[in-house]
């Protein structure tokens, strides 16, 4: 068990009441603003000392209202790359990055260790300016290497991308995947984007109101779009693992292999034989209740409807396709036209562009590796 | 134009008054900034009154109040004599400990507007990257607070050369020993003939001040430079 967690703490009138662990890899906490997220990271970190509870990170009691353990923030050796990057400005980002060897030396190898966080972020350029003049992917980038230099057990981010347009996120996206495919470090993750939890997340803590509203892994979470607000529902749909299975030179097209059948969608980077993880937004599947003919679509799967969850004006239609689960969005009137109840069978079509970067991960860890 | 050996020894005496005063002041000044600024205790604003009464009353006032407290039978001064050996009355020390109490509250004021100013949220990064309470004061609130702390001493130094009345009354107009620029300039306005000496002294004060001003502008600029402000 990496972190353990089980607190109550009240802020004026608001309450929080959560409980949950987790095991290492992304753990993702979601949830709209105001449910708890940031509070939740900044008792684990010390900032906040919470009215009552626990919380362990490897085994080790941070927090013990109970037996009054409360050990201070630098001495808990959790990482935290905020929200606003928080880089000294007196500091060049070098010395920025050392911050935390000053009172944590490391067991090891300094220089390596400095050339390899240098290395995984893609900031060796950065090193002898000071943070006032860099961009907002470059400080971000820098306060995740000054973290990770602090050898930290834990790495929190409270939101660390929110302040950055869809182009800078993209820039960082590859940088926290190899983060958490690689370092070992376990990572808890705020985010309230559908788009990043389902990109970067093992696992999800949903929080509604200051408590837990689910827990899990990703996959099974971000199908829960009825504990999501509505601008995440515009976002939510089933998020799907698979292999990329070949290149089409000529179209341009990359195959990919999942349980429910063979996607096509245009062309990846990714070599052949890695995995990916898809997320296909309800919104962007359409059914059929006979196999359509003469369609442009490319990605055509077959499958019973398991679950209808009536929403405000739309259903949510879950279709199990072979063990796997997709998630289409219709009005009531295409509900009532095309009959559809438990057990009918449907074919479920997806645009092959609607399926774009946006909606991708890089490639996950090999099962190997996990 | 050239100063007479005793118009020259005003000179240096008020500028070794004036350096020990503000130098003194300062580990004490930014203290209790830090205090003022950040501190929740009971008695904060005793402690902020008591550091801002020397602005508020008469000179004089302060320089009795010295007198009484710090004289060779006042508690303190008693004290401090007898223990370690320090005596304030009829002695530079003296001086320098009125003008130091005189310069005090601009000093704090100062200090503690840019304490005030330091985003605490760098603070809190730096505990979770392993620093104690007072690692984070020295490398992170103290940098960042250096153009406070100048424009401090500046003020401090300033309002130090300037002294006149608690001075006066704490440890008299001796020349040699307590006679500082502005006594000087005073006596020589009461004596016939004067106005020389008085014109000669008031130059050499408006270079001191003009001298410190511009040190004070810049390292302060050259401070901001380093934090990437300016």
């Amino acid at each position: 068990m990496t972190l353990a967690i089980d607190i109550k703490h009240r802020q004026g009138n608001f309450v929080l009441d959560v409980a949950f662990d987790t095991q290492g890899g992304l753990t993702a906490l979601f949830g709209r603003s105001g449910s708890g997220k940031t509070s939740i990271v900044n008792i684990i970190a010390g900032l906040i000392r919470p009215d009552a509870g626990r919380v362990s990170v490897g085994g080790v009691d941070l927090v013990d209202t109970a037996r009054g353990v409360f050990v201070p923030r630098h001495k808990r050796r959790i990482g935290y790359v905020f929200q606003e990057g928080r880089l000294f400005p007196h500091l060049t980002v070098r010395q920025n990055l050392l911050y935390g060897r000053w009172f944590a030396p490391p067991a090891g190898d300094r220089d390596g260790d400095l050339d390899r966080v240098v290395d995984l972020l893609g900031i060796a350029g950065l090193l002898p300016r000071r943070p006032g003049r860099l961009s907002g992917g470059e400080k971000q980038r820098v306060a995740i290497g000054r973290a990770l230099l602090a050898s930290p057990r834990l790495l929190l981010m409270d939101e660390p991308l929110a302040s950055l347009d869809d182009a800078r996120k993209a820039e960082i996206y590859p940088y926290i995947e190899r983060l958490r495919d690689s370092a070992g470090i376990p990572i808890v993750y705020v985010s309230h984007s559908v788009a990043e939890v389902a990109r970067l997340a093992s696992s999800v803590v949903l929080l509604a109101d200051g408590k837990v509203a689910a827990a899990g892994p990703t996959v099974d979470i971000m199908q829960r779009s009825e504990l999501m607000s509505p601008a995440e529902r515009e976002e939510a749909g089933a998020v799907i693992e698979a292999a990329v299975a070949r290149h089409d030179q000529r179209f341009g097209l990359t195959e990919l292999t999942s349980r429910a059948g063979t996607w096509r969608l245009t062309r990846l980077d990714t070599p052949v034989g890695a995995r990916v993880r898809l997320r296909v937004r309800a919104r962007d599947v359409m059914l059929a209740t006979s196999p359509p003919a003469d369609i442009s679509a490319l990605n055509v799967f077959s499958g019973a409807v398991s679950d209808i969850a009536t929403g405000d004006g739309t259903a949510d239609i879950r279709i199990d396709c072979n063990g796997e689960t997709l998630i289409a969005r219709l009005t009531h009137y295409s509900t009532e036209r095309l009959a559809l109840a438990p057990g009918t069978q449907v074919y479920a079509l997806i645009k092959s562009v609607s399926l774009d970067r946006g909606t991708l991960s890089g490639p996950l860890p090999t099962i190997a590796d996990t | 134009m050239t100063l007479s050996p005793e118009e020259w020894t005003a000179v240096m005496l008020s500028l070794r008054v004036a350096v020990v005063a503000t130098l003194v002041s300062l580990p004490f000044g930014i203290a209790i900034a830090y205090a003022l600024a950040r501190g929740r205790f009971w008695g904060h604003g005793l402690l902020n009154g008591l550091v801002l009464m020397p602005l508020i009353l008469p000179p004089v006032v302060t320089g009795y109040l010295l007198l009484i407290l710090f004289g060779r039978r006042g508690p303190i001064g008693a004290f401090l004599a007898d223990t370690f050996g320090i005596v304030f009355s009829f002695r530079w020390t003296g001086a320098a400990l009125a003008c130091g109490v005189m310069g005090f509250p601009l000093m704090v004021r100062a200090v503690r507007l840019s304490i005030e100013a330091v985003d605490t949220r760098l603070e809190e990064a730096a505990g979770t990257l392993g620093a104690s309470r007072l690692w984070v004061f020295l490398t992170v609130t103290l940098p960042l607070i250096i153009p406070g702390i100048i424009a401090g001493m500046i003020l401090c130094f300033a309002k130090a050369m300037g002294e006149f009345g608690a001075t006066i009354t704490f440890v008299s107009n001796i020349p040699g020993e307590t006679q500082t620029l502005p006594s000087a300039i005073y006596t020589f306005t009461q004596v016939p003939g004067g106005d020389l000496g008085a014109l000669r002294l008031t130059i050499v004060s408006v270079v001191i001040a003009m001298a410190a001003l511009v040190a004070s502008e810049v390292m302060a600029r050259s401070a901001n430079r380093r934090l990437d402000i300016a």
